[in-house]
């Protein structure tokens, strides 16, 4: 079954600032930087960009029409497309999904979508180390009088009641840890690349909020990170080899994932890892295994380098960097692209990407492929 | 100030005073759609089952059972500092409505999902009351 947009557009441009604690940059910055490094990544020039879709991250805050203050602090002129998409996690293939709809359908040509953050703060005088959670810690209304407060303590819930309903274990949420430390061992660009993490190591590691451990919660990162979206015809023009978008999905509490391609078409399979436990989740609702055994399946060490399933192959947000969404999506583009160096997949024809956000709230999924049918 | 009373207080909403008010007195309301009957905790103007803004408050049992619950390690207030490790509870009431809110009286490491509670009241501060629960035994 094919999708009725698939391989009308391609990913052309991909451009990664540095990542993690970086400070002296804003988020418009970081964004700027994204896209001057996407485009020369593409051959392009700002003049060819013709759409700008913004995520803004955290620290974007009270900015309102976020995508036009991109759009001025880069000279942009006579865009047919622009708009600020905030669904969490799920907005990088979100906002993929709206440039390839917008290509095929004659709107524009040539789209940057991009998301940006810095919600990370140099550390102060005295040498206190800065904190990463505090971005993430927010407080909801009366809650803050039981002591609930931040996105991992939401989370936590919904693991312990997993790990009720199925069985799942401390081990297989540190499995996931392990495998994708693995792959980030591979990737200089991973901002955990020289740290190696055991099993015990895992258990080792302080709580942040039970079941999760430091090493259950994705990084936090500032920096900014950009894609181009064109045609196809214009695709086969730019240097590197062009990233199909072959299929595409959304869900929004619910829904099924994109059924263009068969499971076992899959050659890379890049998941949202805001933690452990949202991989075994998405494992299981992809239906790569039954619903209660992610556990069991990411603890046969089936996911890291060598196993049966390519996951997370650059080390995903546990261990690479925190771009929300746009973190599986880069890696996605890389392996398809064949350019993961030591992490590289051999076969890496079709890669399937996820993206989260909120509290398992909003979801999206692309299907990034080497050939366009 | 004691470290109780340096805790964070509940946010007062328009939509949920009543359910404070209530506390206060130490019983537990919920609020309740008259459109569809379904229990919705927090308080809020629209049913989402039904889109009905027509609702009621009803009392509670106060009898429900775990959820979930999240075991906190990290000072996020420092209200909490002295009681880290703590939990934070879902409990689901009788009536349907999940809840959070903390255990009384079991520490962390002796909540079981499923397991029976009851409310209990705290009352926190002169104007405040928070609905709390704890394990409730055989017969009651």
């Amino acid at each position: 079954m094919s999708h009725p947009l698939g391989g009308a557009t391609a990913i052309v441009g991909l451009g990664i600032t540095p990542q993690g604690k970086v400070y002296g940059n804003t988020p418009v910055g970081f964004a700027v930087d994204a896209v001057r490094l996407a485009l020369e990544d593409a051959g392009l020039e700002r003049t060819d960009l013709d759409g700008l879709l913004l995520n803004p991250g955290l620290a974007w805050s009270d900015m309102g029409m976020g995508s036009f203050q991109l759009q001025q602090a880069m000279g942009l002129r006579n865009l047919r497309l622009s708009a600020t998409m905030n669904l969490g996690g799920a907005t990088a293939c979100a906002m993929i999904q709206h440039a390839a709809q917008a290509i095929a359908a004659g709107l524009c040509t040539t789209v940057a979508c991009v998301f940006s953050d810095a919600p990370l703060k140099p550390p102060r005088a005295g040498g206190e180390r800065s904190s990463s959670g505090s971005a993430y810690g927010f407080v909801r209304g009366w809650e803050a009088a039981y002591g609930y407060f931040g996105v991992n303590a939401m989370y936590a819930l919904v693991a312990r009641r997993h790990m009720h309903r199925y069985g799942t274990t401390q081990d297989h949420l540190g499995a996931v840890a392990v495998a994708q430390r693995r792959w980030a061992n591979l990737n200089p660009a991973a901002q955990l690349h020289e740290q190696t993490l055991t099993l015990a190591e895992y258990h080792a590691s302080r709580w942040i909020v039970e079941p999760f451990h430091l090493f259950d919660c994705c990084l936090v990162s500032n920096g900014g990170l950009a894609v181009i979206v064109t045609g196809r015809e214009r695709a086969r023009d730019t240097p590197k080899p062009p990233v199909y978008i072959r299929g595409m999905a959304q869900g929004h509490l619910g829904g099924d994932p994109s059924d263009t391609l068969a499971l076992g078409d899959v050659d890379v399979v890049e998941l949202y890892d805001c933690y452990t436990f949202t991989v075994l989740v998405t494992l299981e609702d992809y239906a790569f295994c039954a619903k209660g055994e992610g556990g069991p399946f990411a603890a046969e060490h089936a996911t890291g380098p060598g196993g049966r399933l390519a996951l997370n192959t650059g080390g995903g947000q546990l261990s690479s960097f925190y771009m929300w969404g746009m973190t599986p999506v880069s890696e996605g583009v890389i392996q398809v692209r064949g350019e993961g160096g030591r992490r590289q997949v051999p076969k890496h024809d079709v890669a399937l990407v996820s993206g989260n956000g909120g509290v398992l709230s909003t979801h999206a999924t692309l299907v990034l492929a080497r050939e366009p049918s | 100030m004691t470290a109780t009373s340096a805790k964070p207080l509940p946010q007062m909403t328009r939509e949920m005073a009543p359910f404070w008010e209530a506390a206060r007195r130490h019983q537990l309301i919920v609020q309740r759609c008259r459109g569809c009957g379904a229990y919705r905790f927090p308080a809020r103007d629209l049913c989402s089952r039904c889109l009905s803004r027509e609702a009621e408050w009803a009392p509670a049992s106060g009898r429900g059972a775990v959820f979930s619950y999240a075991v906190m390690h990290q000072v996020y207030h420092p209200g909490f500092a002295a009681e880290v490790p703590y939990a934070v509870v879902v409990v689901e009431l009788e009536e349907g409505a999940r809840l959070v809110s903390n255990l009384v009286d079991c520490p962390p490491g002796e909540i079981e999902i499923g397991m029976p509670v009851e409310v209990v009241f705290e009352d926190v501060a002169p104007e405040v009351t928070l609905p709390k629960f704890r394990a409730r035994r055989a017969g009651r």
